[in-house]
């Protein structure tokens, strides 16, 4: 005779049971995990990324935070994102620039180290990384603008003549000197932070940015007459009325009148 | 059981064997955790840089790159396909723990495991309850969610809480606010759950133990016939439910602690004072004779 099997459902409903638990567990942890991890993906304004790295939401999702290229980096620019004490997320190399700047080095020794490509190794000269871009954020107590000759920012910028110019303007505040306004252009600035690390001001008055904030961007349907112009060798429209431009003059009256005072 | 079962664990085996025969395996741990850590500090504190880099990739000799594969795969799933270096890094690491065994990571090399070890030390000092168990698979989940967080938000996920890289890093960059994270896991192993963290939930131990499951490196309870139901090795396994199907098997089955949570620790060698214990490779599923029956021979030859 065999004996009746033993009632199996109440096994089956334990497994579930525990099934439907640890499946339930495994959500709220992977929610919290997946919560800390968004968190960490705010990168701070000041922390620049080494160069070729690749845009921050991929960066992420490549650098296994193993330190190689921090150690290889002959001017100790870069450091591993401290738990709780630097803003990056925890263990990624980042390097601030009025602490130390990015020396630019020939051979990108922090590329070369980078086991995995989040530092990617197509980047082959110096002079094409984009760690930020420089910005003269304070016109007011830039020494330059104020219409002195510091200009260290633009002498120690390695990309000097291109990523940063002086542009002579009119002094107006004395009548009969110049300013010579240091200004960036983002097209060549690497955002090595040299320009920002030298600023003699006590806070400096040019700093690199990440290109989200440094840089507007233009609307893909925006097109520049003038541009298109000449690509077309003429005008991109046939038949154009060019009207003559109104200059306004003695003789030219306008259509209607302000308000003259006390009336 | 016997009498023995009411001495402190541990003391049979440091009787017979003396403290240093008791505590082989366990010196040898610390000192092979003290080495692969030392490999890693030569270079920030004396400039030697044989070894540079993290637990979660290295390169020895400017040459030998290894690479954490369970945070490749994170970086993987979030949608990053690494480099070479990186990939061969991986392999090699897989390779060898395959080979070894998996968890030989947990008892050999992580640094978070002489953390949890005192503080299980502790918990037995203090005679406190075993407390929060989770089911053993709990890490398995742990891991599967780990992997699903990355792909979810595409960044190397539990790097973001991973103790083990965190605490590594931090003896070799600077610790930050890691310390916290590694204080965490002792109270937890502490004062919640005996065990808890590597024996229940760290998915780090899970994936290594998953790359072991066919490893040749296996402790066997060969002598098993001489077990004198002690219970001593039950109390210093850090996973105690891998040794009854070995220690308890009937003729015919296998001796080997076949696993994959088995850790490789060797605890259970150092603290068995009969030798029950010992190490050996997967293929070697020999038995000793029981002692009845040698005794038995014996007796019969003296009639
Ligand atoms: S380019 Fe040179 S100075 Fe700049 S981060 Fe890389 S290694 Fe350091
Ligand atoms: S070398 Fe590459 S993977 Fe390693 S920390 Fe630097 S950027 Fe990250
Ligand atoms: S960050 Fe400053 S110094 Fe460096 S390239 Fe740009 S303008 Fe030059
Ligand atoms: S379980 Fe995790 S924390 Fe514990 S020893 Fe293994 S890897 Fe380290
Ligand atoms: S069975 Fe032995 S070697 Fe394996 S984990 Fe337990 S004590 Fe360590």
């Amino acid at each position: 005779m065999l004996a009746t099997p033993p009632p199996r459902a109440p096994d089956r409903r334990r497994f579930l049971k525990e099934t439907a638990r640890m499946a339930g567990g495994c959500a709220v942890a992977g929610s919290a995990l997946a919560w800390l991890a968004r968190d960490a993906r705010a990168l701070p304004a000041q922390a620049l990324r080494p160069p070729g790295a690749l845009p921050e939401s991929a960066f992420l999702s490549a650098c296994i935070r193993c330190g190689l290229c921090v150690r290889d980096c002959p001017y100790d620019t870069l450091k591993l994102a401290e738990l709780g004490a630097d803003g990056p997320a925890t263990g990624t190399p980042y390097f601030t620039a009025r602490e130390v700047a990015c020396e630019m080095c020939d051979d990108i020794p922090c590329v070369a180290a980078c086991p995995t490509g989040a530092l990617d190794p197509a980047l082959d000269d110096i002079d094409d990384a984009r760690m930020g871009t420089a910005v003269l954020v304070d016109q007011e107590n830039c020494l330059n603008f104020l219409g002195l000759r510091c200009d260290v920012c633009y002498r120690v910028c390695p990309v000097i003549d291109e990523a940063i110019t002086l542009e002579m303007s009119h002094n107006t505040r004395s009548g009969h000197h110049a300013i010579f306004a240091p200004t960036v252009h983002a097209a060549r600035c690497t955002g090595c932070g040299l320009c920002e690390k030298s600023c003699v001001l006590p806070e400096a008055a040019i700093k690199v940015l990440p290109a989200r904030l440094a840089r507007g961007a233009s609307a893909d349907h925006y097109r520049k007459g003038w541009e298109e112009r000449e690509r077309n060798g003429g005008p991109v429209v046939e038949g154009i009325i060019d009207l003559p431009d109104r200059v306004p003059d003695s003789a030219f009256e306008p259509a209607f009148k302000l308000p003259e005072a006390g009336q | 059981m016997s009498e023995r079962a009411h001495l402190p664990t541990g003391q049979e085996a440091i009787r017979v064997k003396g403290w240093r025969g008791a505590h082989r395996y366990l010196l040898l741990r610390r000192l092979s955790q003290a080495f692969f850590l030392a490999l890693f500090l030569l270079g920030p504190w004396f400039g030697l840089w044989w070894v540079a880099g993290t637990l979660a990739g290295s390169r020895t000799f400017g040459l030998l790159p290894l690479t954490d594969p369970l945070v490749l795969l994170q970086g993987v799933a979030a949608g990053h396909w690494p480099e070479m270096t990186a990939l061969t890094g991986a392999l090699i690491v897989l390779a060898a723990y395959a080979l070894i065994g998996g968890r030989v990571y947990c008892s050999w090399v992580c640094p978070i495991n002489p953390v949890t070890d005192a503080a299980h030390w502790l918990h037995d000092r203090l005679g406190l309850p075993k407390g929060w168990q989770p089911k053993r698979s709990a890490r398995l989940w742990l891991l599967a969610a780990a992997l699903g967080a990355s792909a979810l938000t595409g960044t190397i996920a539990w790097e973001a809480v991973n103790p083990v890289t965190m605490l590594h890093r931090g003896l070799v960059f600077g610790m930050g606010f890691a310390w916290a994270m590694v204080a965490a896991v002792f109270v937890f192993d502490l004062l919640v759950s005996r065990h808890g963290w590597c024996g229940h939930l760290c998915p780090v131990g899970a994936f290594y133990g998953l790359v072991g499951t066919r490893s040749l490196l296996r402790v066997s309870a060969r002598n098993r016939a001489a077990c004198d139901d002690c219970m001593d090795c039950y109390a210093v396994c850090p996973e105690s439910q891998v040794i009854s199907p070995a220690l308890r098997g009937g003729p015919g089955d296998t001796p080997l602690i076949l696993s994959p949570d088995c850790t490789n620790c060797g605890r259970c060698i150092d603290v068995c004072s009969v030798d029950v214990f010992t190490f050996t490779h997967r293929f070697d599923a020999r038995v000793s004779a029981p002692p009845e029956t040698v005794n038995n021979a014996r007796s019969q030859r003296a009639a």
